[in-house]
């Protein structure tokens, strides 16, 4: 049972299961609520894009992919402000236009490229050292704003209109919250690959808003699920040599069905002003 | 009375629609103003110009002199647009309303908590603090986006519809709190219950693109008419004083 963590690529895929669950269950909370699942999958395959550039030019892809994330997020709220008709229609094309770039760009690179599948569907035992840093880095700019912003963000998501008539800078905190959907897609993108993204995003705060109470509680829970749902799944691909992205989707998606047997709904809460004070 | 907003030839358009057209309208200190009118009329879309949301296309929103527009509304939107999943406690969507642009990165003192305890009991819901905002009711959840609006101490309440999903008996309970709120605070309520809103308003205005306003509660037939296009047929329930005139025989 033990023997796997004598291999370094074991390690890393489970220091990056532990380090990816934080992102998503909190940047996925804020995607349910929101709904705005659509717009983070536009996000999430331009950053194809990106990817391309990377091999094209010769930098990391991951960082290719972190700028096409966040100059979609700021296409997008671009959009928002001038409260374009067809707001989805242009994601839409976004999304293609994305995907085409970064098939165009390494069509046009020498030789033969046989990592772009792990962009497109994830491969977590191929994780580096160096991308476990560039993850943990971008998982403590994620938890510090969240942090900082949380009260504000809970009131965007919650009544975008009333927070505005507060004079909260409403425009200013979607396209952070974008940004950070960008940043947290770049993470997924080693774990599940970017067509599977979204099951990531979506799957454990779908499961955790049944039996929560509070943004914050749905966002640990969402948490703990991610770290589950990942780890089992790298387990089962290692010991069953299947495709460890796929594997990871199709047992949160499991655990989803399962979930839903358990749908007490949200315990009634208690009506004493004192706990909450 | 003190004049507390004033709108002067407001015109709205959207994507070349024309939606407001030359509204002018005077609304004084402790008013109770209700307007009614035609879904899609414009009762929104003048909510949101009072507010500073939506942009007139021209003329003026102009706010008694010690006022700023970022304090002194308190805007109750439709309970309709929030997702009834939202994971929130009545008590923290109330304190939602204490936030500010200048206050962005600190964090609630116990100030803001007392305002919101007090909102609460305003609104007569004490009890429910710790309850989520999904399970309530529609006119619970009516009176916590009221209490939610009441912590920023607003001179002018503005309510979008407040009585879609609460059935009448409710309803009566919600009009007595809204008219112990108007002691002190001005109330522009709109509405597509013509009923409801006479009977607990101060002041009556016909809204579709323009606004009729004669300064009184009484709507006559051909306000209504002017602004429907129609013929409506007023129906005055059995309610405790006339608000409507005694129709004719014939009609």
């Amino acid at each position: 049972m033990f023997e796997i963590f004598q291999y370094d690529f074991m390690i890393n895929a489970i220091l990056a299961c532990l380090l990816a669950s934080i992102a998503f269950g909190i940047i996925g909370t804020y995607v349910l609520v929101k709904r705005i699942v659509f717009i983070s999958g536009g996000i999430a395959h331009s950053t194809y894009g990106g990817i391309g550039l990377g091999y094209l030019v010769g930098f990391s892809p991951l960082y290719g992919a972190i700028g096409f994330g966040i100059l979609s997020a700021l296409f997008i709220s671009l959009l928002r402000k001038f409260k374009f008709q067809s707001e989805d229609l242009l994601i839409g094309i976004m999304w293609s236009f994305g995907m085409a770039l970064g098939i165009l760009f390494i069509s046009f690179s020498p030789g033969y490229a046989p990592n772009l599948m792990s962009y497109l569907f994830g491969n977590i035992l191929t994780i580096s050292f160096e991308e476990i840093i560039t993850i943990s880095i971008l998982d403590v700019i994620i938890f510090l704003i969240v942090i900082i912003f949380y009260e504000q963000f809970l009131a965007i998501t919650f009544d975008e209109e009333f927070a505005e008539t507060l004079g909260l800078p409403v425009g200013k905190l979607y396209t952070l919250l974008l940004v950070l959907i960008a940043l947290t897609i770049v993470i997924l993108i080693k774990l599940v690959g970017i067509i599977l993204v979204i099951a990531m995003l979506t799957i454990p705060p779908s499961i955790s808003i049944r039996f929560s109470n509070k943004l914050s509680q749905m966002m640990f829970i969402s948490v703990i699920l991610g770290i589950i749902f990942t780890l089992i799944g790298v387990l089962i691909s290692y010991y069953l040599n299947l495709v460890s992205g796929a594997t990871i989707i199709v047992v949160s998606i499991i655990f989803y069905l399962i979930s839903l047997l358990f749908n007490r709904g949200k315990s009634k809460l208690k009506t004493n002003i004192k706990d909450n004070q | 009375m003190k004049i507390i907003v004033e709108l002067r030839n407001i015109f709205v358009h959207y994507r070349n629609n024309l939606i407001l057209e030359d509204i002018n309208l005077k609304i004084y200190e402790k008013d109770f103003l209700g307007i009614i009118g035609p879904n899609g009329g414009g009762k929104t879309t003048l909510l949101k110009t009072i507010l500073g949301i939506i942009k007139p296309t021209a003329g003026q929103v102009l706010l008694c002199e010690g006022l700023e527009k970022q304090n002194c509304f308190g805007y109750v939107p439709q309970t309709s647009h929030i997702d009834y999943m939202f994971p929130i406690s009545v008590l923290d969507v109330v304190k939602t309303g204490r936030l500010s642009k200048n206050k962005l990165l600190k964090r609630y003192n116990t100030n803001d908590l007392d305002t919101a305890v007090d909102s609460l009991e305003k609104m007569d819901l004490s009890k429910y603090h710790n309850n989520l905002f999904g399970s309530l009711s529609g006119g619970e959840k009516q009176r916590v986006l009221i209490a939610r609006a009441l912590t920023t101490n607003p001179k002018i309440l503005l309510l979008d519809e407040p009585t879609s999903n609460v059935d009448s008996k409710v309803g009566h309970h919600f009009y007595e709190l809204l008219n112990e709120l108007n002691k002190e605070i001005t109330i522009i309520m709109v509405s597509h219950d013509i009923g409801a809103i006479s009977q607990n308003v101060k002041k009556v205005a016909c809204l579709n693109k323009k606004l009729v306003y004669h300064d009184s509660k009484e709507i006559s037939k051909e306000m209504l008419e002017k602004v429907y296009h129609c013929p409506i047929d007023l129906i005055a329930h059995g309610v405790p004083h006339r608000v409507f005139p005694v129709h004719k025989e014939d009609e």
